[in-house]
């Protein structure tokens, strides 16, 4: 049951990032690719009825790992407290940006919020990468299956590591490098003319810069964290993984020379959940391997929860997640196609 | 690690109260706008739709807020209060993460829907969308009161041999008699403060002499509406409440009515400042009997003081307490006077030529945030020492890693971003309060309207 868990934790975190993802994407190359303000307002439409929707898999996946493997969830929260706070305080700058920007007109106020929109979604970007670095290369954990990290320390990975070392560093730039990209391709699938031209631009620059970083990253990785080997070697299948990656990696390259924008957009989404599935298959069982010693490390089995609360869990998730799952394609089939250049009118 | 508690009870403290103002308005619009479509449905009224549709772009603001304050709540479980949550997150997680899976996913998709999608859904779906809010929201803030009372009341659970509790019965969790009571109570709470901000905005316009039929017609929702909700805050929601407390949580109870020692016919307080050394209340005022009487229905009812409870089995901080309690029943028991009032105006029909009604409607809007707010403060403080009442104490639940200068720091942060939250939010609401109701109808003509944003 608890495997079970784990893989629907997973999936859930991957739909989050995949779905704010480009959003977050979105703001990060706002600023660049929208210069005026019609061409900003049209990014910020582009994802405007479906941002807050896309941030709910972060308050669901976050109350799953809660109620299914509340050890893990107790120990990684306080031990990350601190980049959680910031993730929060970004969230909140973020949402205010994308919700009020337009509610007055005046360019010195967008302009505010356009900057504060680009700023947040770029450093969200970062520290999301960093936590899944810190997640890899394992934290602290005493015997009591408690750490906590300061910020950084001397930037090196160790018993000794902070949040940011040059490794978790080199993940949050991937991860800065590949949301970037996966937002581009989602404004120039949903915006029109010079902002979808500038954005396929952007998408088709940034793509190389994820390649390379996909090759470093996962060469640091396997370097630092003997596990993913053992893990990968343990369950040949789960190679499968790493091949949506790459072959979602190489579609996104396909497609753009094709300028077919819906599939290009799909393959980056393919290439994201192949990335993190990769890491969740390899790491299994470890939930949250340790830097101290390996057998203080979190696993599936150590971190789960009663087993009569998995199983009552399982049923109102099933039903739930289906139900969510409608809401979903009739909110998206709603708002499909190009968000016009001129405002139909409606909002608030 | 005590100076370490304090900070981290303080930063549960200010962000869960800072979040409840706007979902306490949303839940209560929520219903009211329900309300006001229904009627535009029904009656093809395209005014009723417009009112609906201006109160649909407040709600869109706070629930914004709302959102955006409301995560860092749900990670505060681990961040701040990791061992409660390691030794509980089987239980509360339950209904914790429903709330994220059946009710956030609903809210977010059919606001969206609301706000953005009149013309793509026609008369119906925009109707339903706006019943799907009010679902959404009303099951949000079902699943999160049950949490609390779970905590204030803990059922359907067993201890493990590694001292966390696990779940032993999913129904008696979801429908724990405590949370139902108090569920219908806060509710009630949100419903009114949702009344009074309308009937403000409605007396605003009279008196203002402007958009005068949507004022009147604001003040006819909310008025009707709000003197249901407040009574029923008092009785019979209230007085359940205040016999569960008696029953569970006597000590309490002796807390919150300054009660200091244990009597026959024990006096309710009305007034009064409880002296903590002299261990009474000083100037009291109060009502010989009554406190038994509403407690156990006989006016010669033993009631236990705080003398009855060991030191480490009572709130600590009484005053507190008092305070708190006294200050919702009494402000409860003014909104009744005054919803009745103006209900009987409204009657008779002279409410709309009322000008010292307008006024008081007018200038009554913030005394409902701060009603519900003291309520939970009663509910929190009164659960003291307490994290999970008669399980596990508050100072067994933080996060022992996190260090009283790491709370201090990011509570300073949040001091400061909620700073700045409140002023935009004051200032959007007043500018669409200014605006009015008719914005809608002409923006939706011009080629290009300024405001349509995120959502259009």
């Amino acid at each position: 049951m608890e495997t079970i868990w784990f893989a629907l934790v997973a999936v859930m975190i991957a739909m989050y990032v995949v779905l704010d993802g480009f959003d977050i994407g979105a703001g990060i190359v706002h600023l660049v690719v929208a210069r005026t303000d019609p061409e900003r307002r049209a990014v910020i439409r582009s994802i405007g009825p479906v941002w807050d929707g896309n941030e709910v898999w972060l308050l669901a996946g976050g109350g799953v790992l809660y109620f299914a493997f509340p050890a893990l969830y107790a120990s990684s929260f306080a031990g990350f407290y601190l980049p959680l706070m910031m993730v929060l305080w970004l969230l909140i700058l973020r949402g205010t940006s994308v919700e009020f920007r337009s509610h007055v007109a005046s360019p010195i106020w967008a302009m505010f919020w356009d900057a504060v929109f680009g700023v947040s979604s770029l450093l969200l970007a970062v520290f999301y990468g960093a936590a899944l670095g810190n997640v890899i290369r394992g934290v602290p954990l005493d015997a009591n299956g408690k750490f906590f990290e300061p910020l950084w320390t001397n930037f090196l990975p160790g018993t000794n590591a902070g949040i940011l070392d040059w490794y978790t560093v080199l993940v949050g730039v991937t991860a800065l490098a590949a949301l970037t990209m996966h937002g581009a391709l989602w404004v120039a699938l949903k915006t029109s003319g010079d902002v979808s031209a500038r954005a396929s631009r952007v998408a088709n620059q940034v793509w190389f810069v994820v390649a390379l970083m996909t090759v470093v990253v996962t060469i640091s990785s396997f370097r630092l964290q003997p596990q993913l080997a053992i893990g990968l070697g343990s369950r040949m299948w789960g190679l499968i993984f790493p091949i949506i990656a790459v072959a979602g990696l190489l579609g996104v390259f396909w497609f753009q020379l094709r300028r077919d924008e819906l599939k290009a957009f799909l393959a980056s989404c393919a290439y994201i959940i192949g990335m993190l599935t990769s890491a969740a298959c390899s790491l299994y069982p470890y939930v949250l391997p340790a830097s101290t010693n390996p057998a203080y490390g979190l696993t599936v089995h150590s971190a789960h929860g009663p087993a009569h609360g998995l199983r009552v869990g399982f049923a109102w998730w099933v039903v739930g997640m289906t139900l969510a799952t409608g809401y979903f394609v009739f909110t998206y089939r709603r708002f499909a196609g190009k968000v016009s250049a001129a405002s139909d009118g409606e909002g608030y | 690690m005590e100076d370490a508690l304090f900070v981290h009870r303080l930063h549960f403290a200010f962000t869960v109260t800072f979040h409840y103002i706007f979902p306490q308005l949303t839940m209560g619009l929520a219903l009211l706008i329900f309300v006001m479509k229904s009627i535009a449905l029904r009656t093809g009224s395209a005014q009723w739709n417009q009112a609906a549709k201006f109160w649909g772009r407040i709600f869109g603001i706070s629930f914004a807020l709302g959102v955006v304050t409301g995560i860092p709540m749900e990670f505060q479980f681990g961040t701040n209060w990791s061992s409660f949550s390691k030794s509980a997150g089987g239980v509360i997680g339950q209904t914790l993460a429903m709330e994220g899976v059946f009710s956030f996913f609903l809210e977010s998709s059919f606001l969206g829907l609301f706000l953005f999608g009149e013309k793509r859904l026609g008369a119906k779906g925009h109707w339903l969308s706006s019943l799907m809010m009010f679902i959404g929201s009303w099951l949000s803030g079902y699943l999160i009161v049950i949490t609390n009372a779970w905590m204030q009341h803990p059922v359907g659970y067993a201890l493990e041999p590694n001292g966390s509790y696990s779940l032993t019965s999913f129904w008696s969790l979801v429908l724990n008699p405590w949370g139902l009571a108090q569920y219908a109570h806060t509710m009630l709470g949100a419903v009114q403060t949702g009344c009074f901000a309308m009937a403000a905005v409605g007396a605003f316009y009279l008196l203002a002499q402007k958009h005068v039929e949507f004022g009147e017609l604001f003040l006819r929702v909310a008025v009707v509406v709000g003197v249901i909700a407040a009574i029923g805050q008092l009785s019979p929601t209230g007085d359940i409440q205040g016999r569960l407390i008696a029953v569970h949580q006597p000590a309490t109870l002796a807390g919150m009515e300054g009660l200091f020692k244990t009597q026959e016919g024990a006096p309710l307080a009305i007034l009064g400042q409880p002296d903590m050394e002299k261990q009474r209340l000083d100037n009291p005022i109060t009502f010989p009997n009554a406190l038994s009487f509403l407690t156990y229905r006989a006016w010669k009812a033993e009631v236990k003081g705080l003398d009855a409870f060991a030191e480490n089995e009572k709130p600590d901080n009484i005053p507190l307490l008092y305070f708190s309690y006294h200050i919702m029943v009494g402000l409860g028991t003014i909104f009744i006077a005054i919803l009745a009032a103006a209900a009987f105006k409204l009657y008779r029909g002279t409410l709309y030529a009322s000008r010292a009604m307008l006024w008081i409607l007018m200038l009554t809007f913030p005394f409902p945030f701060i009603a519900n707010t003291a309520g939970w403060i009663t509910a929190e403080v009164g659960r003291q020492p307490w994290i999970i009442y008669g399980l596990m104490r508050t100072s067994n639940g933080v996060s022992t890693q996190v260090s009283a200068g790491n709370a201090w720091f990011t509570l300073l942060g949040f001091l400061g971003l909620y700073g700045l939250l409140s002023i935009l939010f004051l200032f959007l609401i007043y500018r669409e309060i200014e605006e009015g109701p008719e914005r809608h109808a002409s923006a939706a003509m011009a080629p290009s309207a300024p405001h349509a944003t995120m959502a259009d």
